[in-house]
């Protein structure tokens, strides 16, 4: 079958089975940045966002795609830098293999959470696995992100006024 | 792995019902379970154009739609003031919050899993589902009943006053639970729907009137070893019957002594 | 120093948190025949007849192999130098299926959905044998894992397949039992820790391809790509020279891919078909048909004086090695020879072993390498004997631990050189707030907190085994290329190696390229194992850098017509004093290049007589659920004498992993099996690895000893920071509840049936 759908911004036609997942199809197109950690929707490497929401893009139908819109980390790319930078700063990237899934779901949850506590920080990204890194740097990373982005707040309103 | 022939996004809960008429097609909800059989499936049937996405808040009900996502409830203002939390509670160990995203309602309680909070949770509220063709059914009833192939449309939650609580044991903070609970007083009547026992969440009524609407430690510990006393437990690979009891009573008692809400 | 105990970013660090396709499956050709296996769904069964012309039918199918197609020979996978200790107990496909998963046909094809419709297609009639899951019924039973008689032990390891046993040994001091009778007070205890799996994120693949000479390549997700030549070359028969292995990043090892689990398979597709082949695992496969850590049983028994006064160490060990003997030999002798030499002037010990095949999937080398589970045996046994003796378990480790100078007769005899561990003690006590914590708090509601400790040791590569190399190129433009055989699997080894040779040669970071392990063109390494990389293969750098400091000083001065021993090399220029002319490091370069004899590279290989061990001391605070049984932990403390940390941040963050990877151990990871030997935890929906819920904070610091054996004083870090959550946690669990946890994982039920049994039975 074929669907249509928006891929990082570009409209996007694709032929596929009934039963291609969303994560099958975003690699063959190329987004190689999605990985697959399990088959049973429970790592968090798969994430995407599905017409602006995270969701595991193992465990969608690629059918259901038609006439949305996904976004992967190809498509955000200047976030992935920004936020990413800090996660390198702590070395807490260690292998890297979970991080484009993580770092997706770090940018949903800024995004519906401006500034969320440590509870929520772990409460938000307790989907996504990792096992090299225990957590904490990425953590830490998360906090310095935070302050960066505060700092930079203040300086704009500064340059403002 | 599973193979789909056809992927029909229905137009009408009526041809949605139709197609599922078929045992060879299946209805596809958050799509978390049914990926992980490894059978062969003919039509999927998807329903996510139907409308069935969300939660209508009335005086008299929260009407929630099968396709809602269990990210929806744990955010949802009112259920969540009504149940003081608890419905948040029920769900946020749910693996994660993409998971969540896709995780329905729907598929939570028509799955009738053993597992599952979400049925727990809704069991132990004054709750029907509506069945395209068996109409309202007590989910009660619904809990207890084999599957068929009929199409379960929402939820209705009534809104009697209540106060509830919910809680779960977990070997590890987003796996299963070994045991979920959800403790209720509605207009001065308790009842705790136990879970994961590991079986199918079932309903256990205050009948001898062991609760009062605030209850003290006492009158708790007495509930609970009422609904020790009543419950069947067995053993899985996560905990054994004799401990599952144990956690049953301790996880009442604390239910019921912490309940809050409308 | 400007690079060495900095928080260096890792150089590939921006392309991996922006995913860009670095890994195996990422660039793997299109056209790749999808290679899958088809397993044993028995525990222990012989073919007894197998048709795979239906298969070979499938549209797209390419070729189906049987056990009847693949070379007789027997090797092992474990990535060990040869001649290795594991013996050579497998085929690539056998006639004989040993687990639950064992291969029993290969399958490749255009395409996964008809690779997977011709596994349908295989019809196998299996002979169903009885299988021996317990390593008790194991050792001399009537059910034999490997009857066979072309089953060899390369080394004299106390192996006998007729017997079941895969190594078996004995080392002692003194008389054990002797020194036991005299104690005052002695514990005697056996404790039981799990299989457990590594997960990585990243499951075990590789694919491969015939290149235009004709030779076999294979790129592999491994921490091995010399090891892996030979396994594969010993697996398909074929001479190493037609093999070349490299690998890309790697999306984590922890031990798993330091054995060849799924190299050959695709590399037998491609040598057959001439096609390029790869092969991904499943989470399944790589949960049911992998590497695990071996489950072992251990016996101890600790005795001291009333005073205090250790005296003697008694542990046996007996392991199980599964199907077969991957790395069986040589784990289990860590987990006596890395927990005894914890404690002094000991009397006498004894470490004894058996090591047994049984019809569970093979075990493996899994971080921490055995003495995780012999530290969490010991240190438990400490913990039980400082409260039968009534003492504080800080007082009795200030007491009786090894410190720096002391002879460690249990560790081969080595002298602890470089040692901190009671700095180390001190520190995370203060961190900790022990004496605030200690034993517990009653919080209310049926709520404990309580805090445990444990200590450790590891090892810094195999002493005289382990081999690391470093190739040092000058470039064109005074920029240096550095080739190393060891593999960066997350661990940040490529950049923590550059940051030596920045430090060495007085340069910028980024004038330091580094390739690694190509077995075409990097100089030997055993790999990345045995906490080796940074102590030995470091080492190499270093040295290596030193000669190449001598080349480049030479060229000057005959640049400069002046005497080497009166020019001098800052790190860019290459100077006279005598009459202040110089040449640049860029000048030095293009001149290499330029009629030049004599190339400006250096090669350095390195092995190193002494594995000086890290240590570490950790310290867990959790909170107990008395009604329920439920574990939380709040707070870990972790310090570490690893020498002196070459890249801080990277330190910090191998040590909170490592302890996130322990308490996953400790609380709830397990390898469970059914009856009839299937493996139950077989996703990760049912094998739970910690969630950032779990672990709670993570408090890391170092007390750094100076290791002189080592690059600029370092010593290991990979594995020793595994090692002290369970036994920590045990401790606290024991200072909330009373009870002594044995085995593990800590589950809240067996926590609560304990409490329970010991109020009823006390």
């Amino acid at each position: 079958m074929k669907i249509q759908f928006t891929l990082n911004g570009k409209k996007t036609e694709a032929q596929i089975r009934p039963d291609t997942t969303l994560y099958e199809l975003v690699r063959q197109l190329g987004c190689l940045s999605v990985k697959c950690g399990c088959e049973t929707s429970n790592c968090g490497l798969c994430t995407v966002f599905f017409n602006g929401t995270p969701v595991l893009s193992c465990s969608v139908l690629a059918a259901r795609a038609d006439g949305g819109r996904v976004e992967t980390l190809e498509g955000l790319q200047k976030e992935a830098e920004e936020i990413g930078a800090f996660v390198a700063g702590q070395g807490a990237e260690q292998c890297g293999f979970c991080n484009p899934g993580m770092i997706m779901n770090m940018i949903a949850m800024f995004r519906e959470l401006p500034s969320p506590t440590d509870q929520e920080i772990r409460e938000y990204l307790a989907g996504n696995l990792c096992r090299c890194s225990g957590y904490e740097g990425q953590m830490r990373a998360v906090k310095d992100f935070m302050k960066y982005r505060e700092q930079k707040t203040e300086e704009s309103k500064e340059a403002r006024v | 792995m599973l193979t789909i022939r056809e992927y029909v996004k229905a137009e009408s809960i009526a041809q949605a019902y139709e197609l599922n008429q078929k045992r060879s097609n299946r209805v596809i909800g958050g799509m978390l379970w049914l990926r992980l059989g490894s059978g062969n499936v003919n039509k999927a049937i998807d329903l996510s154009g139907l409308g069935l996405e969300g939660i209508e808040e009335t005086e008299e009900e929260f009407s929630i739609g099968a396709m809602t996502t269990l990210r929806q409830l744990e955010l949802h203002e009112g259920l969540n003031r009504y149940t003081g939390g608890a419905v948040r509670e029920s769900v946020r160990h749910i693996v994660g919050v993409q998971f969540r995203n896709l995780a329905t309602v729907g598929g939570s309680i028509y799955g009738r899993f053993g597992f599952s909070d979400v049925l727990t949770m809704f069991l132990a509220l004054d709750c029907q589902v509506e069945l395209y063709r068996g109409g309202l059914v007590p989910l009660e009833t619904f809990a207890a009943a084999p599957r068929n192939r009929d199409l379960l449309v929402r939820i209705h939650v009534k809104k009697r006053p209540v106060r509830a609580a919910y809680l779960s044991m977990r070997n590890n903070s987003t796996d299963f639970p070994v045991l979920t609970c959800a403790a209720v007083c509605l207009e001065g009547a308790w009842q705790a729907a136990i879970g994961a026992r590991p079986g199918r969440a079932v309903l256990i009524r205050d009948q001898e009137r062991l609760l009062p609407e605030i209850p003290s430690p006492k009158d708790a510990e007495a509930f609970a070893a009422y609904v020790q006393e009543h419950l069947t437990t067995g053993s899985n690979m996560r905990a054994s019957a004799a401990y599952r009891k144990k956690i049953a009573g301790v996880l009442t008692r604390r239910a019921c002594l912490q309940t809050g809400g409308i | 120093m400007r690079y060495v105990n900095q928080p260096v970013v890792k150089s590939d660090a921006m392309a991996l948190v922006t995913g860009k396709p670095v890994y195996t499956d990422d660039i793997a050709p299109k056209d790749c025949l999808v290679v899958k296996l088809l397993r044993s769904p028995h525990a222990h069964a012989l073919i007894e007849n197998i048709s795979v012309d239906k298969a070979l039918l499938v549209p797209g199918v390419e070729a189906v192999f049987t056990y009847r197609d693949v070379p007789q020979e027997r090797f092992t996978l474990a990535g060990q130098t040869y001649p290795e200790a594991s013996p050579y107990d497998r085929l690539i496909l056998d006639r004989r299926l040993r687990y639950v998963g064992d291969p029993v046909a290969i399958v490749a094809g255009r395409d996964e959905a008809c690779v997977e419709k011709a596994m349908k297609l295989i019809k196998v009639t299996y002979q169903v044998l009885e299988p021996v899951l317990d390593p008790h019924d194991a050792l001399d039973g009537k059910i034999l894992v490997h009857p066979e008689d072309n089953w060899k032990a390369l080394c004299p390891v106390g192996a006998d397949n007729k017997r079941n046993l895969c190594a078996s040994a004995r080392d002692e001091m003194g008389d054990v039992d002797q020194v036991l009778a005299d104690c005052d007070v002695v514990v005697d205890r056996v404790y039981r820790t799990k299989a457990n799996q590594q997960t990585m994120m990243e499951t075990f693949r590789t694919f491969t391809y015939m290149d235009h000479n004709g030779r076999l390549n294979i790129v592999s997700s491994t921490q091995i790509v010399f090891h892996v030549r030979r396994i594969v070359a010993n697996a398909l028969g074929i001479p190493k020279s037609r093999i070349r292995v490299t690998k890309p990043r790697i999306g984590g090892g922890f031990g798993a891919k330091q054995t060849a689990v799924s190299e050959v398979f695709p590399a037998f597709v491609t040598w057959k078909t001439g096609k390029p082949a790869k092969i991904i695992f499943t989470r399944e496969e790589s949960m049911t048909a992998s590497t695990p850590r071996h489950a072992m049983e251990l016996h101890v028994r600790m005795g001291a004086d009333r005073d205090g006064k250790l005296r003697a160490i008694d542990v046996y060990t007996l392991s199980n090695t599964g199907a077969y003997g991957e790395h069986g030999p040589t784990t289990v002798g860590l987990s006596g020879h890395k927990s005894i030499p914890l404690y002094h002037d000991l009397e006498a010990y004894r470490f004894c072993y058996d090591v047994v095949y049984t019809n569970r999937m093979s075990a493996g080398a899994y971080r921490g390498y055995g003495a995780t589970q012999g530290t969490f045996a010991v240190e438990t046994a400490a913990n039980e004997l400082a409260a039968a003796l009534g003492m504080d378990p800080i007082e009795f480790r200030l007491k009786n631990m090894v410190r720096q100078g002391d002879v460690m007769p249990a560790y081969y005899g080595e002298t602890a050189t470089s040692c901190a561990l009671d700095r180390c003690l001190l520190r995370a006590k203060e961190l900790m707030g022990w004496d605030e914590k200690y034993p517990c708090r009653d919080m209310g509601n049926g709520k404990v907190r309580s805090v445990g400790v444990a200590m450790t040791m590891q090892g810094s590569g195999i002493s005289g085994v382990d081999v690391g190399s470093a190739t040092l190129k000058l470039n064109d433009a005074g920029f240096y290329t550095l080739l190393i055989g060891s593999a960066d699997m997350g661990t940040g080894c490529d950049t923590i190696l550059a940051q030596i040779a920045a430090e060495c040669l007085d340069c910028d970071l980024d004038l330091i390229t580094v390739r690694a392990a190509d077995t075409d063109t990097s100089p030997y390494d055993s790999g990345s194992y045995a906490s080796s990389t940074t102590y030995v293969t470091g080492k190499a750098v270093e040295q290596a850098c030193e000669q190449m400091r001598k080349k480049i000083t030479e060229t000057g001065a005959a640049m400069l017509s002046c005497p080497a021993d009166q020019a001098e090399f800052d790190g860019s220029v290459v100077k006279n004093p005598a009459d202040g002319s110089q040449v640049t490091l860029a000048e030095i370069g293009w001149k290499s290049q330029l009629g030049f004899n004599g190339a400006l590279e250096v090669t350095v290989t390195h092995s190193s007589p002494v594995s000086p061990p890290p240590y570490m001391v950790g310290m867990a605070e959790i909170e107990l659920d008395k009604e329920t049984g439920s574990v939380q932990v709040i707070n870990y403390v972790g310090v570490v004498d690893c020498g002196t940390p070459i890249n801080s941040n990277l330190a910090r963050v191998q040590t909170e992993g490592g302890i996130g990877q322990g308490i996953g151990m400790a609380l709830f990871e397990d390898v469970q099996y059914t009856p009839a030997g299937k493996v139950r935890e077989n996703s990760f929906m049912q094998y739970k690895i910690p969630n950032r819920m779990d672990v709670g904070k993570i408090t890391v610091d170092f007390e750094s000893s100076y290791e002189q054996t080592g690059p600029f004083g370092a010593k290991s870090i990979g594995e020793v920071v595994i090692n002290t959550p369970c036994p920590a946690i045990a401790h606290a669990v024991y200072n909330a509840c009373g009870c002594w946890m044995r085995e593990l994982p800590i589950t809240p039920e067996k926590i609560l049936m304990k409490m329970i049994d010991n109020t009823e039975n006390p």
